[in-house]
């Protein structure tokens, strides 16, 4: 019988089953479960890597070991891990390499919507895009081969729907091949200018016998339709809505690899049918290439460059039949995701709105304290851009100094906050940071990070003191607080604040999510003293609503945190 | 046949994953292509979360679109509303009454709806709403919620009784298998 898997399930299923070793990967949505189910066999090695680059460049080395490898990220951890990225598509690998990046149209849990697969075409690896739980294990199996046959590690193409979709799998047995004994070969594997210049005619001719193995390979397929007046191009997800709606209709150019594309077998298929469409999510790649060989097509015209499609979409634009339904007659309010009830990052969050400094952020659960009625951060962008934002903030404008912070987690002051903290400290501008130390890689699902003493096995480990860390960088002012206690931020931040060197501040309480937790249980507003000023609701607490013009705590979700009785002027609340 | 689409909607943290997992692993045990698509990451932080489970006789697209969905299982009446336009005409939504207050509501930014039930049912559309929380509660926890409108949503499917009980053994904790149990009969039974 088959099984349901996720689709970055079935990735794992395929590493194991194709014999890989090695696994190193930082997390990101929607990628991390690979590495997580990865992790559950034990003939496979599985870790967290600080970040994305680390996680490549031991990827590479593993491979160089002659083990076959893997690592993992989302789109933007490959911005990460692009340095590498370019360059091993020079060197080649020994055993086989899998990159896998999962891109995320729509934005579920990203800052951007970047297309992924720009990055094949500018380093010149191949890429493969499966379209379901089915083709992610199976294309990982091939992925190994062709890395091996051709030289160069493979990049698989996920995306939210595939990452996070189920559907039945097929699985098989692992084989390992003989280990790929490592041989010195500096012209290989040494890029300095005279090896490197050899090697990039190499690439040339690679990805010319690439576009070969993609004009028959039967990672691109032709389903025949009913009605060749037009004819489709498509992948992934893209090709899951196309079937969806023209069933056997029309015909449909299916491309399993994205990267290189084909040239005789796209231009063969365009022959055959009167318009040709292409249906992708966000950038036009398979319509470019197909313009720059002469094809005539019409894609990003109909469909757009902005977010995810779906049936109805597709069935718009091509003519069908549109979907009947009622509409509710009523405002429905939004439910933004929020901070938990007992999230650490809200007490020092509220000490910062009421210190009205400028707070530049960075990426995690914490990002959420952007929104009402913390409303406590000032920019985002990307991992580690909150320490280096506030030097730059800081260096020539004094005044920001007195009135701004970075604030950022553990496990992204670990992935690249700390180079960040080295540029203060050398560059010596006075700037205060605060790590939201939770213990935890929280918004993708509590991951260990080497600031937690566990790795991803759940073994102990080393463990990175933070405090040692900052101090031996060049930072004299460390201190440590408990975001539960407001008092003892508030001295802290206007002190570290007022202070004519750099300071770091670590919060540190981990996350309420965690099993290890134990909670003080819920508490209660004290009804004939509650007055009903509100104060309590400035947090943002999803647990603290008003009724009745008294405040009410639900004792479902409170944890007995007891940030909103430090709040209350009239000792209402837990008494 | 046809492919049927159940949409499982509700707050993030309500426990909606487990159900939809139970249900996917049913329809697969039945032979049936199944697709059960969900949404990890930053929407489950209290968020609006929805899952999307499909199965037929070959089933393309993961998810459900607008005017698609056979039956809309709902945790929460706010979200029972919110995804009205899913619903396909004739389908059914199965939904909890109890409301949980979003935080633009929390805030007093926004003002949570009053009578959705009789708003929803005013549509024509067919609508069984009741207290799940209550039933969970008596079946032993708050955390059975889920396990209470599976019971309710079992009523619409031709398995048998031991099709969801092996399902439900699988898919819970042993410690908490009796409580599960309950809390599925009374659904059902309601």
């Amino acid at each position: 019988m088959k099984s349901l898997m996720l689709g970055n399930e079935a990735f794992a299923r395929g590493l194991y089953e194709a014999g890989c070793k090695f696994v190193s990967s930082y997390p990101g949505t929607p990628s991390t479960e690979i590495t997580e189910f990865a992790a559950k066999y034990s003939e496979i090695y599985a870790e967290w890597a600080p970040n994305e680059k680390v996680a490549m460049e031991s990827a590479f080395g593993a491979s160089l070991s002659g083990n076959r490898s893997f690592c993992g990220m989302k789109h933007v951890g490959l911005n990460v891990a692009a340095d590498p990225l370019f360059t091993i598509s020079y060197t080649g690998v020994n055993a086989g390499m899998i990159i896998a990046v999962a891109d995320d149209p729509g934005m579920h849990s990203s800052q951007n919507e970047q297309d992924s697969r720009h990055y094949a075409i500018a380093s010149k690896l191949p890429m493969l895009e499966p379209a379901d739980s089915e083709e992610v294990l199976e294309y990982t199996k091939l992925a190994y081969s062709l890395s091996e046959e051709y030289d160069c590690p493979v990049i698989m193409k996920m995306c939210t729907r595939i990452a996070h979709s189920q559907s039945p799998v097929q699985t098989g047995e692992r084989q390992v091949g003989p280990l790929k004994p490592y041989e010195k070969n500096p012209q290989k594997y040494i890029m300095m200018p005279g090896y490197a210049k050899l090697k990039h005619p190499v690439v040339e001719q690679r990805t010319a016998k690439l576009t070969e193995f993609a004009e028959t390979s039967s990672l691109n397929r032709i389903e025949e339709g009913e009605d060749n007046s037009i004819g489709i191009i498509t992948s992934s997800t893209s090709y899951q809505y196309v079937k969806e709606v023209c069933g056997g209709k029309y015909p449909v150019l299916k491309l399993g690899m994205v990267n290189p594309l084909p040239v005789k077998l796209i231009k063969d298929f365009a022959a055959k049918v009167g318009k040709v469409i292409i249906v992708e999510e966000l950038d036009d790649i398979i319509e470019t290439h197909c313009k720059k060989i002469g094809v005539e097509c019409t894609g990003k015209e109909l469909f757009g460059y902005i977010g995810e499609f779906s049936q109805n979409m597709i069935a718009e634009k091509l003519g069908f039949d549109s979907k009947q339904f009622k509409t509710i007659e009523e405002n429905i309010p939004p439910r933004p995701p929020v901070m938990c009830a007992g999230c650490p990052h809200r007490g020092l969050y509220y000490i910062l709105k009421k210190n009205k400094v400028n707070a530049i952020g960075d990426i995690g659960c914490y990002t959420l304290g952007a929104v009402a009625p913390l409303s406590a951060l000032d920019t985002t962008v990307c991992m580690g851009a909150s320490v280096s934002g506030l030097h730059g903030f800081n260096k020539l404008s004094p005044e920001n100094e007195k009135n701004s912070v970075a604030v950022i987690g553990d496990s992204t002051f670990m992935h690249s906050g700390i180079t960040g903290l080295v540029n203060i400290a050398y560059n010596e501008s006075n700037s205060t940071v605060i790590i939201l130390d939770n213990s935890i890689t929280g918004m993708t699902g509590h991951q260990q990070n080497p600031t937690t003493g566990y790795n991803l096995k759940g073994d102990p480990c080393t463990k990175i003191d933070l405090e040692a860390l900052c101090r031996s960088v060049g930072i004299k002012r460390v201190r440590v607080v408990d975001p539960y206690n407001l008092k003892e931020c508030d001295e802290a931040l206007k002190e570290e604040l007022a202070a004519n060197e750099p300071s770091v501040i670590i919060s540190r309480r981990p996350c309420a999510l965690l099993k290890y937790v134990k909670h003080n249980g819920p508490i209660e507003v004290n009804e004939d003293k509650c007055i009903g000023c509100k104060s309590c609701m400035r947090i943002g607490c999803p647990a603290i609503s008003m009724k009745d013009g008294k405040a009410l705590i639900d004792a479902t979700l409170c944890t007995g945190c007891g940030v909103c009785k430090q709040l209350c002027p009239k000792d209402a609340i837990g008494c | 046949m046809k492919t049927k689409n159940i949409m499982i909607v509700g707050v993030g943290g309500q426990g909606t994953l487990l159900a939809s997992k139970l249900l996917g692993k049913i329809l697969i045990a039945k032979g049936y292509d199944v697709k059960v698509s969900e949404v990890h990451g930053m929407s489950q932080r209290g968020g609006s979360v929805v899952t999307y489970v499909r199965y037929g006789d070959k089933v393309y697209s993961p998810i459900i679109d607008k005017g698609e969905a056979d039956i809309i299982l709902s945790f929460e009446m706010l979200e029972a509303a919110r995804w009205v336009e899913y619903l396909a005409p004739g389908g059914r939504i199965i939904t909890n009454t109890r409301q949980t207050n979003p935080m633009p509501v929390i805030t007093g930014a926004a003002v949570y709806p009053e009578n959705l039930e009789g708003k929803i049912k005013d549509l024509g559309i067919t609508a069984d709403c009741f207290d799940a929380l209550e039933l969970a509660n008596e079946a032993g926890s708050s955390k059975a919620v889920n396990l209470v409108l599976l019971g309710k949503l079992s009523n619409y499917f031709d398995f048998s009784e031991e099709d969801w009980m092996t399902a439900i053994e699988q898919s819970v904790p042993p410690k908490f298998l009796e409580i599960n149990k309950k809390a599925f009969e009374l659904g059902k039974n309601i």
